[in-house]
Order: structure tokens, then C-alpha cells, then sequence
């Protein structure tokens, strides 16, 4: 994919740019562009590349030569695997949805209400962002374990005896909507300060209910924002490793972590890299058709 | 109720429900911050014993210091390169028109949108392939991977509100190019720079599911942390845990500081 892109980003140029060396000076767009697709290539599109070639190798095996075979494939829809992925699927859209509700009040506020207090709302937004996830996940572990930060004080100051609260799925549900919460927030901020105040206003003084103003109006036109947020929390929860692990002991095993076992202990590399394949082709078809709908420029704020 | 009141509560609302989010957020900070004063080997609460010991442990560990050194030299040098590819980056992203330029944004941010395990794991298998032995400095490339796009994004922002008038006019006056890069466009893009620089270098620091995979037998600090979570826990967890946190807090307040004052001064 950036492969590709690449050569479609620089053959803009390339023609002009062997005949007169000006050209090329005169399209600065591409000489900036290039170092970083260079790396991309390199150090994206290489790997996953690579991935994709031993997704066909023959199972066990660790180098190219022994033919192409679909073996991978097979064992992931007749053994168990689609389980995992389907377990994973599930969880990633239960923390989406329960992100969307969460997040909006919050995001109103950040972009129409708090005024001068949304810039250090920001940065308190921000700040837990830069502390290592496993930390934050260690956390909430402390919190709710038994004998942890809730049950020690319920236990002695009220008497309440309690089992911890961790390693089942509604602990890998929280630590889902904990670490991606930002995920979701700022490109919804972003989509809400898109909904121009006049439209909300006009639509009030037309006699709309608050019901119909948030349906008709506020929803469609926050819609790229959403959209992103939802996006990129769907994917990040789909592919994470440390949530179910850190908060949900075996409770549920997501599809990374089949996929970590399979390279790791299960020195499988064709069957990762197959499981990975599925993983990729299936949220990388989402993100592109996504993209391609999406208008960068005006949700980043470029001058007209 | 009339309309007005009707906007106050649901202001209020608003207010209170994000207070709610806020100490969710901070809450599991808070625990680690609670358990590495705990003087006891297991962590119970309420604390029986609060002391430093375990500090005085994780600032003489020599272990604790090779983890620190790791951990810093990968995000110094991520936020190094990063700032230096996503710069022009984000020229390219915002600031020229290019064919390919839409393309070009798309492919910018598909690393953004990707399970960061897998992007580990992929890199390990392409760094055996062409006969690289991971360590350290491959933690450094698979961290650019994720993290230029990010850097790329916030320089971009600044760029879209930057005019090209000003770099015309210092052309007009007989400026070069690189001495108009100098003078006009990375003043101006500064604000975005320095915090695509912080961005990047606290990522770096506390990047876990990059480093899992790619670090090889070095080990960075949330590496270590989670091994020892899984296996074998020590009180230093939450103490190494709290420091760190401590370490990205301070850095951030002074690269916020920073920010300002490059505003201010280009505000006057």
C-alpha cells in the first residue's frame, strides 16, 4: 500500500524531472514528502509485506524456499481461532459504544460550553495519555484487587467483604474504555467544533426539541469526527494486548494475543503471520474506505 | 423550566460528568502512587507502614538505572528523527500543493491506525529476514513507525494556519530557500515542533507493545514493569511506576512552559 503510493506520489514528478532538473526543484511538495515515504516504505510497508509472504508458508517453518501453501488458513478456520476473533470484535465494539456515550458529554463541553477552561481541561485530558499504559492498567489492578485501594477501604471502613474484581471481561471492558478514552475524545472535540453555532441556533429559533437540534443538526455535522474516533478506538481495542492481559488474567484471550502466542511460544510464525493477515486486510478495508470519504484538510483546519 | 435554565443544567451536567471522567482517569495513577509509599512486600490497603524504602532501592539499583538509560536513549533519538522527518512532513501534508498530496495524507496516517502489537511483531519478522538482530536501536525505528505519523499530524495543524505570503515575501527580498526555511517557516512552525517533539518523546518513553517485540535482549522501563507484573512482583513496580510518571509529568510542564513562551514571544 504505501508501495504503491509512493510510486504514484513521486511519478507526478519523475517524467519532468528527468528532462529538467528545475522541475523537480519547483514541486517542493514531493522532495518533503519523500524521506518520509522512504521510511514508510522501509520500515511499514516492508514488514507487512514480509508478514504477508510467511502467512504462506508451510507451518513451522522460518524461511522462503519450501513452496506457498493456504495450510495457514485452514488451521485458522478449523481450529479455534475464530473465536478469539470474534470474542475480540465483540469487546472492541462494546468499548466503542460504551466511548461514544461517555465521551460526548465531554467533548460538547471541550468545544462549545467550557470557554477559556477547555485548555487546561486539555492538558489534564492529556497528561495520563504519557504515562505508560501497563502502569495506568497496574493501576487499576491495585484499585480493585482484593485487599486493593476499593475493597481494603469498603472492608474497613463499612465492613464489606468482597472478592477482587479483576480478571473477568467487564475488568478488560474498563481497562478498554480507560486507555483509549483520548482516542475517542479529541477527534470528536474536533467534529463538534465543526458544527457552526448559527445552525444549532436557527434550528432552536425554528421551534426544534433539543432531541431533533442533536439528531438532525449536531449529529450529522460532528459525523467525520465521530467516525474518526470510532475508528481508531475500534482498531486500537481490537489489536490490544495489555488490557486483557494486565486486568483480564485468561478470562478472555483476544486475537493479539493468539497472535503473540503463535510467534512466540507456539514458534509458529506462518500461523501469526496468517492470523495477522486476517487482522490487517480486516480493519485495514475500514480505515481506507473511511479515509478516502474523509476531507483532512478542512477537519485540520486548513485556510480556505 | 424556561429555555435558559434548561442550558445551565444541562451545563452543569456537563461540568459534573466531566469531573466524574477526570478522576477516573487519574484514579489508577493515584493507587500506584498510594502503593509505592507501602513499606510491605505484598500491597495492602489501608497502608499499614508509609516510607520511602523502596525508593532508596530503585535510585541504587543498578538494574533500575540500565532500564532508565535504555528508555531515554530510544526516546531522545525518536524524538530527534521524528521531529526532523515529520517537519518536512508536514510541509508536504499542509503546506504544498502536490500531486499525490491526498494520497500522500492517507498513507501518513494508516501506521496511526493500527494495532501496535502486530506493527511489532511484523517488524520483528522483517528485521530476521534481512539478518537484523533486534535490540535497542530497532525499538528506535519501530517507535518512528507509530510515531512520525503522530508528530507529522500535530506540525501539520500548525502549518495549515501558517501564510505562504510570508515566505513569498522573504523571497522577494532576496531570500534563499534555506535561508527562508531558516528564518520564516521554522519560527513559525516552532510551537508545533516543540510539542511534536514532547509528543514524541514521551510516546517513546512510555511505548510498551512497540518495545515488546522489538527491543531484543535490551529492555526498556514499561518492559520491565510488565514482566514483573506477570511474574515475580516486587514493590518496586509501583515505585519505579510512580517515578516515571513523576519524570513525564515534570517534562511535559516544562515543555507546555516552553510552548507558551515560544507563543508569547511570537505573539509581541
Amino acid at each position: 500500500m504505501t508501495a504503491l503510493g509512493q510510486d504514484l506520489a513521486v511519478s507526478g514528478a519523475q517524467p519532468r524531472a528527468r528532462r529538467a532538473w528545475p522541475a523537480w526543484l519547483r514541486s517542493p511538495g514531493v522532495l518533503c514528502a519523500l524521506p518520509m515515504l522512504v521510511f514508510l516504505a522501509l520500515s511499514f510497508a516492508a514488514p507487512l509485506l514480509t508478514v504477508l509472504g510467511y502467512s504462506f508458508l508451510p507451518p513451522r517453518t522460518f524461511d522462503f524456499g519450501q513452496g506457498l501453501t493456504l495450510e495457514n488458513y485452514a488451521d485458522v478456520l478449523t481450529e479455534s481461532y475464530y473465536l478469539s476473533f470474534a470474542k475480540s470484535l465483540g469487546l472492541a465494539l462494546a468499548t466503542v459504544a460504551l466511548l461514544l456515550l461517555v465521551s460526548w458529554p465531554i467533548a460538547y463541553g471541550m468545544a462549545k460550553t467550557f470557554g477559556a477552561w477547555a485548555n487546561w481541561l486539555t492538558l489534564l485530558l492529556v497528561i495520563p495519555l504519557f504515562v505508560s499504559e501497563n502502569i495506568r492498567l497496574f493501576g487499576w489492578v491495585l484499585f480493585l484487587i482484593k485487599g486493593g485501594v476499593l475493597l481494603g477501604s469498603l472492608n474497613t471502613w463499612l465492613g464489606i467483604e468482597a472478592d477482587g474484581l479483576i480478571y473477568n471481561v467487564g475488568a478488560i471492558v474498563l481497562g478498554l474504555v480507560y486507555v483509549y478514552l483520548p482516542f475517542m475524545l479529541f477527534p470528536m472535540v474536533l467534529g463538534i467544533s465543526m458544527i457552526p453555532q448559527d445552525a444549532t441556533e436557527a434550528a432552536e429559533d425554528l421551534g426544534a426539541s433539543r432531541w431533533q437540534v442533536f439528531r438532525e443538526i449536531e449529529l450529522p455535522l460532528a459525523m467525520p469526527g465521530l467516525l474518526i474516533g470510532c475508528l481508531l478506538t475500534f482498531i486500537l481495542s481490537l489489536g490490544s494486548l495489555a488490557e486483557s492481559k494486565i486486568l483480564g488474567g485468561q478470562a478472555v484471550i483476544m486475537i493479539a494475543d493468539e497472535i503473540e502466542t503463535a510467534f512466540t511460544f507456539g514458534q509458529n510464525w506462518p500461523l501469526g503471520s496468517a492470523l495477522s493477515v486476517i487482522l490487517i486486510a480486516f480493519s485495514g478495508t475500514l480505515v481506507i474506505a473511511l479515509l478516502r470519504w474523509l476531507d483532512l484538510d478542512r477537519i485540520l483546519g486548513r485556510r480556505p | 423550566m424556561t429555555q435558559r435554565q434548561a442550558k445551565r443544567l444541562t451545563h452543569g451536567l456537563i461540568a459534573v460528568w466531566t469531573g466524574a471522567i477526570l478522576v477516573f482517569l487519574y484514579l489508577p495513577i493515584f493507587s500506584v502512587g498510594l502503593a509505592s509509599f507501602s513499606k510491605a512486600r505484598y500491597f495492602r490497603f489501608p497502608i499499614l507502614r508509609y516510607d520511602t524504602t523502596w525508593y532508596e532501592k530503585a535510585f541504587s539499583s543498578l538494574s533500575v538505572r540500565e532500564l532508565v538509560s535504555t528508555s531515554l536513549t530510544i526516546a531522545l533519538l525518536v524524538a530527534l528523527i521524528s521531529v526532523l522527518l515529520a517537519f518536512f512532513g508536514a510541509l508536504a501534508f499542509a503546506r504544498f500543493d502536490w500531486r499525490g498530496r491526498r494520497l500522500y495524507q492517507r498513507i501518513i496516517l494508516l501506521p496511526i491506525f493500527f494495532p501496535q502489537a502486530v506493527l511489532g511483531l511484523a517488524l520483528l519478522i522483517w528485521f530476521s529476514t534481512v539478518g537484523i538482530i533486534p535490540d535497542w536501536r530497532t525499538a528506535v525505528i519501530a517507535h518512528l513507525v507509530w510515531i512520525t505519523p503522530i508528530v507529522t499530524l500535530v506540525i501539520s495543524i500548525q502549518a495549515y494556519g501558517f501564510d505562504p505570503a510570508l515566505e513569498e515575501a522573504a523571497f522577494d527580498l532576496g531570500a534563499s530557500r534555506w535561508q527562508t526555511l531558516k528564518e520564516v517557516t521554522l519560527p513559525v512552525l516552532a510551537p508545533g515542533v516543540i510539542s511534536g517533539a514532547l509528543f514524541a518523546f514521551l510516546l517513546s518513553w512510555g511505548n510498551f507493545p512497540l518495545s515488546l517485540f522489538t527491543t531484543g535482549a535490551d529492555q526498556t522501563v514499561p518492559e520491565w514493569l510488565y514482566a514483573k507484573m506477570v511474574s515475580g512482583y516486587t514493590p518496586l513496580v509501583p515505585t519505579l511506576g510512580a517515578l516515571t510518571t513523576t519524570g513525564a509529568a515534570l517534562i511535559l510542564l516544562l515543555g507546555y512552559t516552553l510552548f507558551m513562551l515560544t507563543r508569547r514571544v511570537r505573539g509581541s
